[in-house]
This record gives structure tokens, sequence and C-alpha cells, in this order.
């Protein structure tokens, strides 16, 4: 599985586990809310080695690692460093005994240069000045260290999200980090960017570092570490080494059952042409351009995905087609007629179903009840309304059927969409979606967020609505789920379609990557026939 | 008109300019200060009034204008701090607990006043005293320069040197580093031990310092007594001046001094035969008038963007 040679073993390594450079013991957290997220669980690390610590959303393997940066203190449990006891109340207090984390969403300030955020804090200082040219300084020289290459005097938020992580690395390190948490540092990357920071995680387990390496994509923690500890439901369900793991056995493990990984689906049954891009420019109000002429045909019966690095114009070309952004200019058309200036409630009445990628904000009303999250898109029609007013055994009725269709987890209809967990939102929204008949299903981000369990559902849905006949706009920053859903795959990058594959079939992930960054470009003529 | 712009054009009217400016200078500094710490301050309005009247009648009392100018700074930094107390541990709204205190302030200071000194209009029949004005030895010599940049108050002089000294202090100084990391991302200045709160605390404590000084300005600079309302609305066209300036201490200064200018436009017509009414309107329409350019500014390049799409051909 691994391309990597394993790395010379360093000494404490082949320690017994007796004298773990980290552990945990017997951790448990109880939220003032009742909520369990640790329960008695115990964790070691060892010195110099990556260890994954891998879990569903809701598993526990965040809270753990908050506890361990001293951001939640655990209710009960002892954490050990180098053998002897200790307590960590602040994030400051894991830095000064070096314990160092890189958070998903990026703790940088915008901007600031990259020496600034890397020195934040702790700047060399005359005085009550700081030492600017000995911030740059500090920062070049540790990047050249540990062969993290970034522009000291770059501001932050002009930067590449891979190089912005970087400094997120040099952060910790400058503070003087032995023991680097990583929570789910690929979830932003393209396959070349995951490559070098692996690259990066081993140069600093030769130079004596030990990593943490939060996730959730078992291919990435097959090849990069080397235990993996796996949590379920707020416990530690075991610690393997590399040799004795699989992915299978890795995700039975974390979902408590047999899960197929591989999505199963039969060849596409063409149909019609549903939805016609033509050259759709959009600019943002303050001038931006984001889509630069895209174009693009999804037919009935198919799954078009289009791959790329968050951030290109995937967001704004799903809004756009939704109606919630109006176009500059352009051709949008469903079923050859004309929707592009239409108001998202005439899109919808003209077919089109939209799973928003932000679920929290467009894809529920979190107050609201799931019998009116199920109706948000047809109150005003029959059978829900009738002579103005709303009808509530038929809502009810309407949101029952849906709850077992889709197997919500929800005691009944009436509950708060919010008190559900992100699958079971998901779910709803997709019920909705789903239900109403769409001609075209614009799908984004289905699965952010959202455990194995009720990807694999999704996955099953979006295949099922397809072989119905429904035409499918599939948007995924997860390149290994838009790969094995799509039909034929679109890849975008900088506002425009730079790449359209016919098929997915023998493409690789390294190939699309390329597209992805922009360093290969199909010529308008090749994307043109595969229209 | 001939004679409006002959005095339009005069170096007295440039020194008005600064003189006017001074007022909406101070504030603005110190609203900028609060504005990158992430805890925006309206309360600027109410911070100056209420300093402007500590300062005028400490100042009565002991006749001594330093002890007015320590009174009146002490009162902004306090009332800063009650509001920095009532947001930042008592987790109330911070524009609604600004609002409270413009409201206070207006009321409040009249009320001390009339209990004081019987008199609810202003403090004008006690003696106060004023802020030294000075005289630059040689610079007050130059012809055209001379009356512009010398004899001015103190306090002119203060604010805009402390538009360096607050550029300084944001960009140069490690404590204002760290107020600007707290106003950008909080959580990003949290984990790297960065303390929010006291940073905030302190963000807005010099934002009430600065508008003290502006209030005091006002009632021991500018005029020699304090009235009711005498701040009028200095504290609100301060925030615009912050947002026109692009939130940095230079172009903050700029956006001052071009409503500085409508003020001192404004009281040289009032001597002319226009009506007064209107010509007390001069500020607050330019004011507005600016917010509306600026928008249109920051809108101008999508409307060129636009143009630009439709008129490319359509294939």
């Amino acid at each position: 599985m691994s391309t990597h040679a394993p790395h010379p073993t360093s000494p404490s390594a082949t320690d017994s586990a007796a004298a773990p450079l980290v552990e945990m013991r017997g951790i448990t957290k109880i939220y003032p809310n009742g909520v369990l997220a640790n329960h008695e669980v115990t964790f070691a690390v060892r010195a110099g080695e990556i260890h994954a610590l891998v879990g569903e959303n809701g598993a526990g393997k965040s809270t753990l690692m908050k506890i361990l940066y001293g951001m939640e203190r655990p209710s009960a449990g002892q954490i050990f460093l180098r053998g002897k006891p200790t307590t960590i109340h602040s994030p400051h207090e894991a830095i000064t005994q070096g314990i160092g984390m890189v958070h998903q969403n990026f703790m940088l300030v915008p901007s600031f240069t990259i020496a600034e955020n890397i020195v934040l804090g702790t700047e060399p200082s005359r005085g009550a000045f700081v030492d600017r040219r000995a911030a740059i300084a500090a920062a070049a020289q540790l990047a050249q260290q540990y062969g993290l290459s970034v522009d000291p005097e770059a501001r932050v938020d002009v930067v590449p999200v891979g190089m912005r992580q970087r400094v997120e690395i040099l952060k910790a390190l400058y503070r003087g980090a032995d023991v680097l948490i990583l929570d789910e540092p690929t979830a932003v990357l393209t396959p070349q960017e995951t490559h070098e920071l692996f690259t990066a995680i081993q140069r600093l387990i030769q130079v004596g570092k030990t990593v943490i390496f939060i996730s959730h994509k078992l291919h990435e923690v097959m090849e990069i570490s080397d235990r993996i500890s796996v949590m379920r439901d707020a416990r530690l369900v075991g610690t393997l080494d590399k040799h004795e793991a699989n992915e299978r056995l890795l995700a039975k493990m974390m979902v408590g059952r047999e899960v197929f990984l591989n999505i199963e689906k039969t060849p596409a049954q063409r149909g019609p042409l549903v939805l016609k891009v033509r050259n759709l420019e959009y600019a943002t109000e303050t001038g931006v351009e984001v889509l630069k002429g895209v174009s693009l045909s999804v037919y009935a019966g198919e799954i078009l995905g289009i791959a790329g690095v968050e951030g290109n114009g995937q967001t704004e070309l799903v809004e756009v087609i939704a109606g919630l952004r109006t176009p500059l200019s352009g051709v949008i058309e469903l079923n050859g007629k004309s929707i592009a200036g239409l108001t998202p409630r005439q899109v919808r009445q003209a077919g089109v179903a939209h799973i928003p990628e932000d679920r929290l904000t467009n894809g529920v009303a979190l107050t609201a009840s799931i019998q009116e999250n199920l109706i948000v898109d047809r109150y005003t029609r029959e059978p829900f309304t009738r002579g103005g007013l709303m009808r509530p055994a038929a809502i009810a009725r309407n949101s029952e059927a849906l709850i077992e269709a889709y197997a919500i987890r929800a005691p009944d209809g009436s509950l708060p969409v919010g008190a559900l967990s992100g699958g079971n939102m998901q779910k709803v929204v997709v019920a909705r979606e789903l239900s109403s008949q769409p001609k075209l299903l614009i799908a984004a981000q289905p699965t952010r967020g959202v455990d194995i369990g009720a990807t694999e559902f999704m996955h099953e849905q979006l295949v099922r609505a397809r072989n119905a006949g429904v035409a499918i706009l599939l948007v995924s920053a997860d390149l290994s789920e838009v790969m094995s859903l799509s039909d034929r795959l679109a890849v975008m990058h900088a506002g425009r379609i730079v790449a359209l594959f016919p098929s997915t079939e023998g493409l690789t992930e390294e190939e699309v990557g390329l597209y992805m960054l922009g360093t290969k470009t199909m010529s308008q003529s090749e994307i043109e026939s595969h229209w | 008109m001939e004679q409006a712009l002959q005095a339009i054009f005069s170096a007295t009217f440039v020194a008005a300019v600064l003189r006017v400016t001074t007022p909406i200078l101070l504030p603005a500094l110190g609203g900028l200060i609060a504005e990158l710490g992430g805890v925006a301050n309206i309360a600027l309005e109410g911070i100056m009034l209420i300093s402007a009247c500590a300062g005028v009648l400490v100042s009565i009392a002991t006749q001594s204008e330093w002890l007015g100018l320590l009174a009146g700074l002490a009162a902004g930094i306090i009332t800063a701090l009650v509001l920095a107390f009532f947001h930042l541990d008592l987790k109330a709204d911070i524009i609604l607990s600004a609002i409270a205190i413009n409201i206070l302030a207006s009321g409040g200071t009249i009320f001390v006043v009339f209990l004081l000194t019987g008199d609810k209009g202003s403090t004008s029949a006690l003696v106060s005293r004023q802020m030294p004005f000075i005289e630059i030895p040689i610079i007050k010599d130059i012809p055209l320069l001379g009356p512009i940049l010398s004899g001015q108050n103190l306090l002119t002089y203060i604010a805009f040197i402390a538009v360096a000294g607050v550029a300084i202090f944001l960009y140069r100084m490690r404590a204002g580093i760290h107020l600007r990391a707290v106003g950008e991302n909080p959580d990003a200045a949290r984990s790297v031990g960065i303390n929010v709160r006291s940073q905030q605390y302190l963000a807005l404590a010099l934002s009430g310092a600065l508008a003290a000084l502006g209030g005091v300005y006002l009632s021991m600079g500018y005029v020699k007594f304090f009235a009711r309302d005498m701040t009028a609305g200095r504290g609100f066209i301060a925030l615009a001046a912050i947002f026109l300036g692009g939130k940095t201490p230079l172009g903050t200064m700029i956006a001052a001094l071009v409503f500085g200018l409508a003020e001192a436009l404004s009281v040289q017509l009032g001597n002319l035969r226009v009506p007064n009414q209107l010509v007390q309107m001069i500020p607050y329409i330019a004011t507005l008038i600016a917010l509306v350019v600026y928008a249109l500014v920051q809108r101008q390049r999508a409307i060129a963007h636009q143009r630009r799409f439709r008129q490319a051909p359509t294939p």
C-alpha cells in the first residue's frame, strides 16, 4: 500500500510502549450539555512516529486533541508527557511543553505577512517595538531548515492554501514544538500539495519530531502513518501497526459494521440534453472576475462531476445556475429554455434541485422543524396549503414519509433540524431536493462533514437518481469522491473549465491534479468535443 | 461672492481648517484603534461630551487647565472602560451599550452642569481655563505658512502628531500588532497566547483617551465653555472618517481634513448673507456625500467589469 520506504526507526520508538512521548490515560470528557465526547480513552504516541487518529465526525478525535492542546479540560483522566504527569490548561501551556497544533481552519491573520504570522505572540523585539528584520530572518531560516518553502514577506491572504498550511507548521516549529498535531491537513490540498506535505512530514520525523495526523481519508492514513488509532462513539476502539491494518478493516472499526467503500454503478444511460451552459461570465460586486466563460452540458441520466481546488469558481457556478447570483452574460438553458436571470423559486419550478455546499446557512433553517424544512420549496402549493392556510396534517404526512424513505434518524418531524447530526441534516436536504422530482440536481459538496455511513447513503441516492434519469451536476472538493461518482469529469481552474474527460476510466488523481493546479490545460476544441 | 472666495483662499482659512479638524481627527484616531481591535466604538460622541464637560468643570473649580485636561482624560478613559466592561465581561452588545452611553452623556452632562452651576444651557457664565496656544519660533515668521502652522492650540498639534504615533503603535509596536491580530482573527491570536480580552480593553481605553482629548479640545481650546450637546455629531463624523480613510491612520487623517474643510467652509459662509440653517448643514451633507462617493468608488470596478463583459461579443 505504502509508496514510502520505512524511515529508520529512532531509538525511542524501538523501546517498549512503556515510556511513550505522549500518553493520555483514561480520558473522559462530558460537555456541560451532557454530551459524552470521550469515554475512558487511553491513547499513546511514541517519540518519532507518525500516528494517525481516525474516526467519523463526532467520534471524539477532535475533542481528544483539543484536550491534548489545552483547548478543553478533561472531566477525568491524566496526561503524561515523557512519562511524567502534567496538566495542560491552555494552548499556550501546550506550546511551552512542546505540543503544537495545525488547525483545519487556519489560525492565521490574513493581512499580516508570513513572517509576522510565524512570530506572532513571541516576536523578536527591541523594547516595545517588533524587530521586523529579525522576524523575517527567523522565518526564512526556519523554512530553510525544515524544507517548508514560504515567502516570509508575502501577505498570507494572497498565498495559496498549501503555503498557508506550511506557515501553520512553521508557526508551531518556531515555538519549539516536538509533537505536531495536524487536524485533517489534506482536506484543502490538491494531490500534488498532499504529496509535498507528506514529504515535509517525513522530513520532520527525520529531525526527531513526532506527528499526530488526524484524518478520515483512509488511503492517506495507510500511506503516511506508522501506527493508527481508531475512535468510535467517544471510545478508542483500537491502535494498530500499519502492517496489521488495511482500509477495509479501518473503515469497519470506524463504523462498527462492514462498509462498502466502492461505489456500485452501472454504465450511464445517457438521455437528452438537460442543462446547457455557454460562456457564462460572472464577477462579484467588488469586480473580481470569478467565472470567465464557463461552458458545459449535462445530459439526463448522467453525473457530470466538477473537480477543482476550492475557490476556483465552483461555488459561484453552482449559485449562478441555481438563480442565487446573477450572471454578467452567457447562456443557461434547461431543456432548451433559458433560466438565466430567473429568481431561485422560478429556477426551482423549472425543475432544478440544489443541494447547497453550506448546509448550515443555505441548506436548512436550523431552528425550524424537520417538517418545515422539508416543504420550504413547496409550501405555497397543494397539498401543503389550501386557501392561503397551511395544512399541518399534510405537512406531517409528507415528513413522515420522507423520514422513513431517507432513513433520517429523528424521533419525529417536529424536532428542530439544528438538533440533528451533520449526516442526518444533510439527509433532510437530500430528501427535500430529490422529492421535488427534479430534472436537474446540483449537488455541491454533498458529503462534506458527513460520516462514512451517511456518505455511503448519499452516494447510493445520487446514483439512484441518475439511474432514474435525473441529470446531475456534482461539485466536490473530495477528488476521490468526484472521480468515482462521475460519468464525465470536468476540472475547474481560475474560473474556467480547463479539462473535460468523457470518462473517468483509467484516470488517475495525479493526472486530474495537474489540471486542478493549472499546470495542464486541454485545448478548447478538445473540451468542446466532449460537450 | 468675491468676499467669500477671498476668505477661503487665505491663510487664516487654512488655519481654521486645522482648528476644526482637530475635534474630528482625535476621536477618529481613537475609533480607528478600537475598530482594528475588533471592538467598534460608536460611543466616541458620548465620551467626547463627558470629557468636554469634566474638563471644564474641573478647570473652573481648580483654575488649572492641566487638571482640567487630566480630568477630561480620566473621564473619557473610564467611560470607555465601562463600555469595555459591559461588552467584554458582561457580554452586552457593544453597539447597544455605546448608544446607551451616548444618550447618557447627552442628558447626564447637562444634568451635572445644572446641579453644579444652576445653568441648563452652558457654563459660559463661569471662568474656565483654556489649553495653551503655541507660537512656534522661526516658523511663525514665515509668510503664509506661519499663520497656518504657528499659533494653534496644543491639542491641535497633538492631534496631528498622534497620526504618526498611532501608525507607529499599530504597525511597529508589539502591543499594536497584537491588537490588530486580535481584531482580525481572535482565534489565531488566542492560539498563540495573546490575551484577547486585555487587548480589547486596551483598544477601548486608547480610543477613550483620544476621544477625550477631542472633547477637551472642544470645551477648552476651540471655545472656553461647555454647552449642551456641543460635540454636535463630531463623534459620528469621526466614525465616517475611519471608513472613508480605508481604516488607516493616514487615510483617516485625510478624511478628517475633508470634513474639517467642509466645516470651516460653513463657518466662513456663516458670516455672509446666506441662510444660517443652510450653512450649518454643510459638514453633515459633506459626510453624506463622502460616504456615497466612497460606496460608488467601491462599485466602480464592478461596473467597469460589467460594461466590458457586455461589450464583449458573445459567440
